[in-house]
């Protein structure tokens, strides 16, 4: 298994992302450069954290624009794994392969703490194996992760399964305080229809190795490599 | 050459911390009359169309596929030679 991780200008989690795949799960991986439209047939792709193009305009919004994207929209397309990590999932928002947008944070306040988030999902390609009702506990670090859509179509989100994963309380129990951001239905990750993208706002990358104090996060990337190994072998 | 003013706005329903913040400083600062603050974006193009109708167009296509995000925000466009 190959993963590509891509760098933007102002990324600032890729090599973290990086070193997680190839060092603590022994997968192949390699750089990919945002003004390069050749995946080099990787096998998934991570869109890692940071501030992309500065964050101007909007978080993302430059990013969404680069040659990289335009291949890894049509890798998505064809069903190829794809996640997207804090700057990474506000990236697949403005390219539309992910529902939603991200408004600033209610507290206005860049938000730089652990935070717990139950999963919802096991049907994805990032939370294979991954039991629903499972609170995985990975910090988060930003500025613009209160997600938001309108209710009608929050409510069909929901009907569709696209909710991955929700702030909680460390023991999966739903309430306002830990929703850090304010984020509608205390939304902190998503899916697409067809389940293979994801993005989430927290960071499973910073919270991968016992050395790190967390470990959570590496469950995500462990449900990589197992859903990329079914692929293969279906 | 003509010019384009695009303002970019928070849509009505979307809730906007930065202008609740600024909105709660005037309060303090004794600017007690102001009911509401919302904050949003400014630009000012420089395009090469002259006719005024086709600026505009250009100038809505600009804000719309890159300026604004249409899930919460929305745009306004006025041109001038």
């Amino acid at each position: 298994m190959n993963v590509g991780v891509v760098v933007f200008p102002g990324s600032n989690c890729d090599h973290d992302a990086y070193h997680v795949v190839k060092h603590v799960c022994g997968q192949e991986a390699r750089f990919l450069w945002h003004k390069e439209a050749d995946l080099r047939g990787v096998d998934a792709i991570i869109l890692p954290g940071g501030f992309s193009y500065g964050d101007y305009l909007r978080t993302g919004a430059i990013a969404r624009f680069s040659p990289v994207m335009q291949s890894v929209t049509a890798f998505a397309k064809k069903g190829g794994p794809v996640i997207g990590i804090c700057n990474g999932f506000q990236i697949l928002q403005e390219a539309g392969l992910l529902p939603g947008a991200m408004l600033r944070n209610r507290t206005t306040k860049f938000l730089s703490q652990d935070v717990h988030v139950r999963v919802e999902r096991s049907d994805t390609a990032f939370t294979a194996g991954v039991e629903p009702g499972t609170v995985l506990t990975m910090p988060i670090a930003h500025g613009e992760g209160n997600f938001h859509l309108p209710d009608e179509e929050l409510d069909r989100l929901e009907g569709d399964g696209q909710v991955v994963f929700r702030y909680t309380a460390k023991d999966g129990t739903l309430d306002d305080e830990s929703n850090p951001n304010g984020s509608a239905r205390a939304i902190a990750g998503v899916c697409n229809a067809a389940r293979n993208v994801v993005g989430l706002m927290p960071h499973p990358e910073r919270a991968a190795e016992g050395a790190l104090g967390r470990v959570d996060g590496r469950r995500l990337f462990e449900a990589m490599s197992y859903a990329l190994h079914a692929l293969q072998h279906a | 050459m003509s010019k384009a003013r695009v303002y970019v706005t928070l849509k009505k329903s979307v809730f906007d911390p930065q202008g609740r913040t600024i909105h709660e400083a005037l309060s303090g600062l004794g600017y007690q009359g102001v009911t509401d603050v919302r904050q949003g974006k400014y630009f000012e193009l420089s395009l090469p169309e002259l006719d005024l109708e086709e600026a505009k167009k250009a100038a809505e296509d600009i804000a719309h596929r890159v300026l604004s995000n249409p899930v919460i925000e929305s745009y306004r466009v006025e041109v001038e030679p």
